[in-house]
């Protein structure tokens, strides 16, 4: 099971460690910096280390790599799994997860660690229930603590632990009961440069927050449940009622929690908001190149397309650009060689452009690679594969709760081959 | 207000300023006091001084201060164990508090503080927090257990725990069935056969029951538990299978993953014709699928078993090409992994999507990729024939690109297209031979000479190519140089008039300039061959080589089935067994597919019904990665190819090979004592055959292994005729003074694959002796009668009877001392009697047992020197003919045999009918009676039973 953990910073300092079982020197983590080493980006350290003795395996979360040391076969996943549900409670206790936040909290860290693992199993990672046990820290809870000498820690057995919800305390009690969805679906794509689609599926979600009295039971169905393709439900689905009536039912956990991922398959026809015509190339002399590009709308199913933003990763020799956009700013970073584009929303009458000169390193030779394009949009409103939420219906509870679902549509890995 | 004020310190003396917080009246400056004690800690300062002030701490109403010191204690007792025992007290009285919170937390606590004088004092309050009302203090102390057998394992078992868990997974919380599962499977691990986890059908009810109710890592637990065990019968697998599905839906990856190990498994036992077993495959792709949106991390993991699930079952994600397909900010890690699941997954329904993508990376920028890419379009080629003629152009157009790294990649996988599709594509050698200057890698400059002297005969100017590598002949590296050598001889073979001279030149600088054993040998075997008869050197040189074969980097299937066992965990993630990795493993129980029912197998004897045929004799002819060395090695043709039969040689030929084998090869092969092994040794674990580890292995052996054995393989493999196992007389067993007048004699035997207990029983008491039955106690290889005793007729006053008891080995495991000790019951209707016996060990030698010969050699190299046993077999008087006809029909199986320096050394294997291999190398003296035989196993502890079995047969 997990031995222990070391939390390391991008400058390469392990600035806290935690052992479940017997404590293993920090030595250890100098095969993973030798790893680190070896891989150009911290986003391409491999995940699992092998050393004589142990095995590390790592993820990188918002500058943070989460080392964890385990000794005997275990499962790779289950790991990974476990740090990133640890790296999303320090970003659900302190609103960051960064060095700072950590370091300003280490006492509730070392808590909290303490709490959801024991001798290397996990114990509680719900976090509704460890906010039952460690209450997370407020600027008011402390002062208050400081005055009254009361703490942080419950002092009784949190109620959801045992129960057959273990994701929902009881006696919950709110004046205004309300229940709302957001169902937020990325387009993942992969375009070439002829503008026809290599790949593209789509990653949706429903996230809920809900806030209802007492246990409500609670019923969400669809207009078409069938274009979702894989499902992962949150443990309060009963997943024999989606099996058989295609509805999601469930008692749901009080606040906020994701519902139920899903995935639309390549198979299924997915819808492209924008299209992208684009031109980058470079001289074979002087030392230059160009770039054209123009975002046009496409299946936008009569929405907006706001929030657009064009990233391009150049070539290392492309020293500088000077460009002309129609619309937005653009902006290029000589050290990461990043072009962004921030252009806004799509305007349908007028498709905004980029248009100019790109200066390269004198005496380099041309360029081998072609940039890609990476775009990134939103689309208020608009379940991109079109599912639609029919109906909520509420059980088991006596009044009448406020509710409410909002769509989204954004990119995910959205990328455009030049 | 924030924990970094606990970080400052002071002028002071940090240490003496907390003592003397920590001693204050006031609670809240107590506790200030100890937060700091554990901010240090954190960081890693020494604040093991305060521990006697921090203890005193401990005795309190407040659980947060509760908390932090026992965060403390665990982190220090270890190194103060006298004072830890100061905290022992409040432990226990803890034990009893009224909020089970406490008691949960005192004796998860207690397990932690690693101190054996604390361990006795747990002991009391864990028995009781075991049997607690409240189920959350249950749970907890399932895994105290755990953590206690950690610090002392006797301990656990004298006091009992061990079945106290057992009896946990009958309990009515899920919560506390997943933590005992888990606690037992932790211990278990240490216990490889102490069969902990005992399986039996209404125990997986209950762990089916709490899977669905349990907590998400506590269904990996109950699932990663549920693979190991066997149902008995397709039916009982698929009603498992469908209550595991659901599990596919659930949001923790590792919980997919385990549920796919289980399904994965389980399916193997369904009849491919059935309904549910299409159903099932069809469930199996988009919870796959859906694992790539993951994290890179959890992609990776995903990646690599998803490579060992299309290797099993192609058919699954055959329609899922596209989500393979590389984002260009992937991490390097999941690009890699990606290109080789497309690779596999290419046929020629998609091979233009897969190649349109593949020139596509081989733009990208990272040069790694970009490499791997323009390999994966050589496969491509290889492996969809269709597509040769589009991948070969591909490749041009990628030399015309001039990147250096690119055409270097180029040229090494369009010799291997050479290779497999003969006179197709030399119209772009002259395109290749533009780009010689280029090269600089020692891969890529082979790759290009083995071309140039291939075709050498269109290729006008190949003398002048080929010089020009010889003027730096000395600062090339080795697999260069030989491959000058061999190109060279083939040129003048094809040219003699010109370039007499060149040969010459190659010959002396090879034979004479260098001091590389290789390929001062190889330069005198040309030599002798060239001087000797000419015709016959360019029969041999210039001879038709064996097409590579499609897949050159597959998993071999056995290790690839108990892979598919170990789905989901670090083994899958390595694609290596665990027993070749995992520290503090103790004898890793192989674990294997459960055979297909239907399959007209019986699904008793699992080591006969290997599921779909994939015995090691299946293993299809595979070219490992360094296909170059080897590759060019049979250029030489001194042995046959590898997997084809001994061609009838031409009498020429002869000649000369048998003067290379009297003189060349028998230096190659040195008189080192242990020809196979010795040198090998250092190469890494997983050799030449399965871990596609880069060409690091020295060729030197290479070369002698591939040609010599080659040659010698056959009169291994005819040695066929059987004569019928050694089976030893019958011994008494139970003497009648000890029975009640009833004498069993007995000995073993193995026929047709059945193992058989040959039995006498015999009635020396005065009275008849009726219904009889037997039974035995669980040993190492869990025989057991595959049917009750056969005993019809009463058995009258001095008679004797012989019955044969069939056996199979699918009964309870446990590790007996000695190893092949059984315990044996026998009941008749006067009274039940006890005996033991010692089996011979050859019982267990299943008929599969033969290696391939590649496998034998890898796995020969991969075991380490302190898994193998050597022991002398003293006045014997056998040939070493006669001795491998013998041993062969006890399932030993001679693979090959080499004559080194008047020795006979036989290369034998044998499985035993766990799966567990032993290979042996036997030495017979000519003239001597005292043989000399060398074991290598994985479980060593076997090695000294199989020579007490040689020794016998030899013998005997």
């Amino acid at each position: 099971m997990i031995h222990s953990l070391f939390l390391i910073n991008s400058a390469g300092d392990i600035f806290l460690e935690k052992h479940w079982k017997s404590v293993i020197s920090r030595s250890v983590c100098d095969y993973f910096f030798e790893a680190q080493e070896k891989a150009s980006t911290p986003e391409n350290v491999p995940p699992v280390i092998s050393t004589p003795h142990h095995y590390l395996i790592n993820i990188y979360r918002d500058k943070i790599f989460f080392v964890s040391v385990i000794q005997t076969e275990v499962p790779p996943l289950f790991v990974i799994e476990f740090l990133h549900r640890v790296a999303e409670m320090f970003q659900d206790y302190f609103g960051e997860c960064s060095e700072a936040s950590i370091k300003d909290n280490v006492v509730i860290v070392y808590e909290l660690l303490e709490e959801m693992l024991d001798n290397g199993f996990p114990l509680a990672t719900e976090s509704n229930i460890l906010k039952e046990l460690i209450k997370p820290p407020t600027v008011l809870r402390s002062v208050v603590n400081t005055i009254t000498g009361s703490t942080n820690v419950g002092e009784t057995l949190p109620t959801g632990q045992l129960s057959t919800v273990p994701w929902r305390r009881t006696g919950v009690k709110y004046t205004n009961n309300e229940a709302y969805f957001d169902v937020v679906e990325e387009i993942d794509a992969i375009i070439d440069k002829s503008g026809t689609t290599v790949i593209a599926e789509i990653q949706g979600v429903i996230d809920a927050c809900v806030k209802l009295s007492g246990m409500p039971d609670l019923t969400l169905s669809f207009v078409n449940p069938r274009l979702m393709d894989d499902l992962s439900f949150h443990p309060c689905v009963r997943f024999k009622r989606w099996e058989a009536e295609r509805v999601l039912s469930f008692i749901p956990p009080d606040g906020n929690f994701r519902l139920v991922s899903y995935h639309v398959n390549a198979q299924n026809l997915v819808a492209i908001p924008v299209y992208v015509k684009q031109n980058i190339s470079f001289f074979e002399s002087g030392f230059s190149g160009r770039l054209d590009i123009t975002v046009e709308p496409k299946q936008t199913m009569g929405k907006t397309v706001e929030g657009v933003v064009v990233t391009v990763h150049m070539p290392k020799v492309v020293l500088s650009a000077n460009l002309t956009p129609t619309q937005g700013t653009y902006n290029y970073d000589p050290v990461t060689k990043v072009l962004a584009w921030d252009i806004g929303k799509l305007n349908q009458q007028k498709p905004p452009n980029l248009k100019g000169s790109l200066s390269l390193q004198s005496g380099a030779p041309k360029p081998e690679e072609n940039p890609s394009l990476n775009i990134d949009l939103k689309i208020q409103q608009l379940a991109i594969s079109g599912l639609k939420v029919n109906r909520l219906d509420m059980f088991g509870e006596k009044y009448k709760p406020f509710k409410g679902v909002k769509y989204l549509t954004k990119a995910g890995k959205f990328q455009v081959r030049t | 207000m924030t924990d970094s004020k606990y970080f400052t310190t002071t002028k002071k003396g940090e240490i003496f300023e907390l003592k003397a917080e920590l001693n204050s009246d006031k609670k809240e400056k107590k506790k200030e006091a100890v937060k700091k004690v554990i901010a240090s800690m954190t960081v890693g300062k020494d604040v093991s001084a305060l521990f006697p002030d921090v203890v005193n701490c401990m005795q309190t109403d407040n659980l947060e201060l509760k908390k932090l010191v026992y965060l403390y204690l665990m982190n220090y007792a270890k190194s103060q164990p006298d004072m830890a025992i100061m905290a022992v007290n409040t432990f226990v009285k803890d034990c009893e508090d009224p909020n089970p919170l406490i008691r949960a937390l005192a004796v998860r606590t207690m397990g932690c503080i690693r101190v054996d004088k604390i361990t006795e004092y747990l002991c009391e309050p864990l028995r009781k927090c075991l049997k607690d009302e409240d189920p959350y203090v249950r749970k907890t102390a399932a895994v105290c257990v755990a953590k206690l057998h950690d610090i002392n394992a006797q301990l656990v078992e004298d006091q009992g725990f061990l079945d106290t868990l057992k009896d946990l997974i009958s309990d009515s919380n899920p919560m506390v069935v997943a933590n005992a599962v888990a606690a037992l499977s932790e211990i278990a691990e240490s216990h490889p056969n102490s069969n902990l986890l005992d399986l039996n059908p209404q125990t997986i009810n209950k762990l089916l029951t709490a899977l669905n109710e349990c907590t998400e890592w506590g269904q990996i637990f109950i699932l990663d538990c549920l693979a190991n065990y066997m149902p008995r019968d397709d039916r009982e697998s698929q009603s498992i299978c469908e209550r595991v599905t659901p599990r596919l839906s659930h949001a923790n990856s590792a919980v997919v993953l385990s549920a796919v190990k289980v399904l994965m498994k389980f399916m193997e036992m369904l009849p491919k014709d059935l309904d549910y077993y299409g159903t099932l495959l069809k469930k199996l792709a988009p919870p796959l699928v859906t694992l790539l949106s993951a994290e890179p991390e959890l992609q990776y993991v995903a990646l690599r078993n998803i490579n060992l699930i299309v290797q099993k079952r192609p058919e699954i994600l055959k329609h899922e090409m596209k989500v393979f397909f590389v984002k260009y900010n992937d991490p390097i890690y999941v690009k890699l992994e990606k290109l080789d699941i497309m690779i596999r997954l290419a046929s020629q329904a998609n091979i233009a999507q897969v190649l349109a993508e593949l020139k596509e990376y081989a733009t990208e920028v990272d040069v790694d990729f970009v490499r791997k890419a323009v390999r994966a379009i050589g496969r491509c080629a290889i492996k969809v024939e269709q597509s040769a003629e589009r991948c070969v152009s591909t490749l041009l157009d990628l030399i015309q690109t001039k990147v250096n790294y690119v055409v270097q990649e180029a040229i090494v996988v369009i010799k291997d297209i050479f290779r497999k599709y003969p006179n197709k594509y030399e119209s772009v050698i002259a395109t290749l031979c533009e780009n010689l200057d280029s090269l600089d890698e020692p891969e890529a400059r082979a790759a290009m000479i083995w071309i140039v002297g291939e075709y050498a005969e269109r290729i006008d100017n190949a003398d002048e190519l080929l010089e020009s590598f010889l003027e730096g002949f000395h600062d090339e590296s080795t697999q260069v140089q030989l491959q000058l050598l061999t190109a060279i001889v083939k040129l003048f073979l094809k040219k003699p008039t010109e370039t007499q001279e060149l040969v010459q030149q190659v010959l002396s600088l090879a034979t004479q300039d260098s001091d590389n054993p290789d390929l001062r040998d190889r330069g005198y075997i040309y030599w002798r061959l060239l001087s000797t008869d000419p015709v016959a050197a360019k029969e041999v040189v210039l001879a038709e080589k064996p097409l590579i074969s499609e897949e050159t980097d597959l998993i071999e299937p056995t290790l690839l089935e108990e892979l598919i066992c170990h789905i989901g965990t670090l083994a899958s993630v390595y694609h290596k067994p665990p027993s070749a990795f995992v520290e503090g493993s103790r004898g890793v129980q192989h674990k294997r597919l459960p055979p297909r029912s239907g399959s007209g197998e019986s699904t008793e004897s699992p080591e006969v019904g290997q599921p779909g045929g994939t015995g090691p004799e299946a293993t299809p002819a595979v070219i490992p990665s360094q296909s170059d060395l080897l590759g060019d090695l049979l250029n030489l043709d001194l042995g046959p190819p590898a997997s084809g039969s001994v061609p009838a040689p031409t009498s020429g030929m002869q000649m000369g090979a048998v003067d290379l084998l009297g003189s060349g090869l028998d230096t190659l092969m040195g008189d080192d004592s242990e020809p196979l092994g010795g040198d090998i040794g250092g190469s890494p674990a997983m050799g030449a055959g399965f871990a596609g580890a880069p060409a690091v292995m020295p060729a030197s052996l290479n070369a002698p292994v591939g040609g010599g054995l080659g040659d010698l393989f056959d009169l291994g493999s005819s040695m066929g005729m059987t004569t019928g196992a050694y089976v030893a007389p019958k011994s008494v067993w139970l003497p009648a003074m000890k029975a009640k007048g009833l004498e069993i004699s007995g000995t073993f035997s193995r026929r047709a694959g059945v193992i058989q207990m040959e039995l006498s029983l015999t009635n020396k008491a005065m009275s008849i002796m009726t219904d009889f039955a037997i039974q035995f106690n669980r040993n190492s290889f869990g025989l057991a009668p595959a049917g009750p005793l056969q005993v019809l007729t009463p058995l009258s006053p001095n008679q004797t009877i012989e019955v044969s008891l069939p056996l199979n080995n699918v009964g309870p495991v446990m590790k007996m001392e000695p190893l092949n000790n059984l315990q044996v019951a026998v009941k008749n209707n006067i009274d039940v009697f006890y005996f033991s016996c010692q089996y011979p060990i050859s019982i267990l030698f299943v008929e599969d047992g033969k290696m391939e010969r590649q496998v034998f050699l890898a796995t020969w190299k991969d075991i380490t020197g302190e898994n193998e046993a050597q022991f002398q077999i003293k006045d014997c008087h056998i040939n070493s003919d006669a001795a491998s006809n013998k041993l062969q029909s006890s399932n030993m199986f001679t693979i090959a045999k080499r004559i080194v320096d008047g020795q006979d050394m036989l290369y034998q294997s044998m499985k035993l009918s766990n799966g567990i291999w032993v290979l042996a190398e036997l030495r017979l003296q000519a003239g001597s009676p005292n043989y000399t035989l060398s074991l290598k196993c994985r479980a060593p502890e076997v090695s000294q039973y199989v020579f007490q079995y040689y020794e016998t047969v030899l013998k005997n």
